[in-house]
């Protein structure tokens, strides 16, 4: 536990930390947490990398396997309009 | 994609069938891929993707266009996903829904290695991307949705808590859980590459 931040009032505001939308002053008290708290910077920096991760899975195009796109089309009775 | 100017609600109603293939073009993919990842098996996945879309097609007539087509698509699928996960847990262990459980140890942060330092290339292998999946589907099943309509399929707060008929507060608060889950869970795992490159 450091400066006016404890670790757990942290970890409270964490995700908007990272998500960029938390209010200015409570970063600055978060930074100087984190300057003190080797723990906590391992945390929000480890926290970061994994969401960092699965947006870059998300970025894939979501396409469907061409045989589930036929079942598909064909339950929905929609074959005549099925782009190859 | 803005949907408004790719479908037509009114044709839709109208019980127009190519406009309805469009709106199937359009979305599918994210409706399987939400499913994928909610149940982890392909055939479950085609399930709900079916039954998403003949809702869909059933019950169009009583959309009333409050949300956007694209939100309305989500909410069923997650439901049809959300519904599927319980009939399978309660023909497993008669109503034991144990394994929705969140416990506040699954979040806590326990391990502090620094593994960013790792290369790029260590993130991007058949095995580390089996452990994300992995660890997505350790996630109980109120904070997997949760966070595969927001990081994975990139909702917003606001959308996410449409979908699922929570509060923003409360989306906010199962996000959080389910990333801290998560950090912990790849931690463990990528706490192993970091040994490896040491030794």
């Amino acid at each position: 536990m450091s400066g006016q931040v404890r670790c757990q009032d942290l970890l409270a505001s964490l995700s908007d930390y990272v998500d960029g939308v938390l209010d200015e002053a409570l970063c600055r008290e978060i930074e100087a947490h984190m300057a003190a708290c080797p723990n906590c910077r391992v945390v929000v920096d480890t926290l970061r990398k994994t969401i960092y991760l699965y947006h870059q899975m998300s970025k894939e195009p979501a396409t469907l396997p061409s045989v589930v796109q036929e079942r598909l089309y064909r339950m929905l009775h929609l074959d005549d309009y099925r782009k190859l | 994609m803005d949907e408004a100017s790719v479908i037509s609600l009114e044709a839709l109603k109208q019980g127009d069938r190519q406009e309805f293939a469009r709106l199937v073009d359009l979305y599918a993919g994210q409706v399987y891929r939400l499913a994928l990842k909610m149940l982890n098996d392909p055939l479950d996945a085609e399930d709900v993707l079916q039954n998403t879309f003949l809702k869909a097609l059933q019950s169009i007539d009583t959309f009333e266009g409050r949300s956007s087509l694209s939100t309305w698509l989500y909410r069923i699928a997650a439901n049809e996903a959300l519904m599927l996960l319980r009939r399978q847990r309660s023909e497993v262990s008669l109503g034991d829904s144990s394994s929705d459980d969140d416990h506040d140890d699954e979040y806590t942060p326990r391990e502090f290695t620094d593994w960013c330092c790792l290369p790029e290339e260590e993130f991007l292998t058949a095995e580390s991307r089996q452990a994300l999946d992995d660890a997505i589907q350790k996630l109980p099943e109120k904070l997997r949705i949760v966070f595969v309509l927001r990081d994975i399929e990139g909702l917003s707060i606001e959308e996410t808590s449409r979908v699922l008929g929570l509060s923003e507060a409360a989306v906010k608060t199962r996000l959080l859980r389910a990333r801290l889950h998560l950090r912990n869970t790849l931690s463990f795992y990528f706490r192993e590459r970091v040994a490896e490159r040491k030794s």
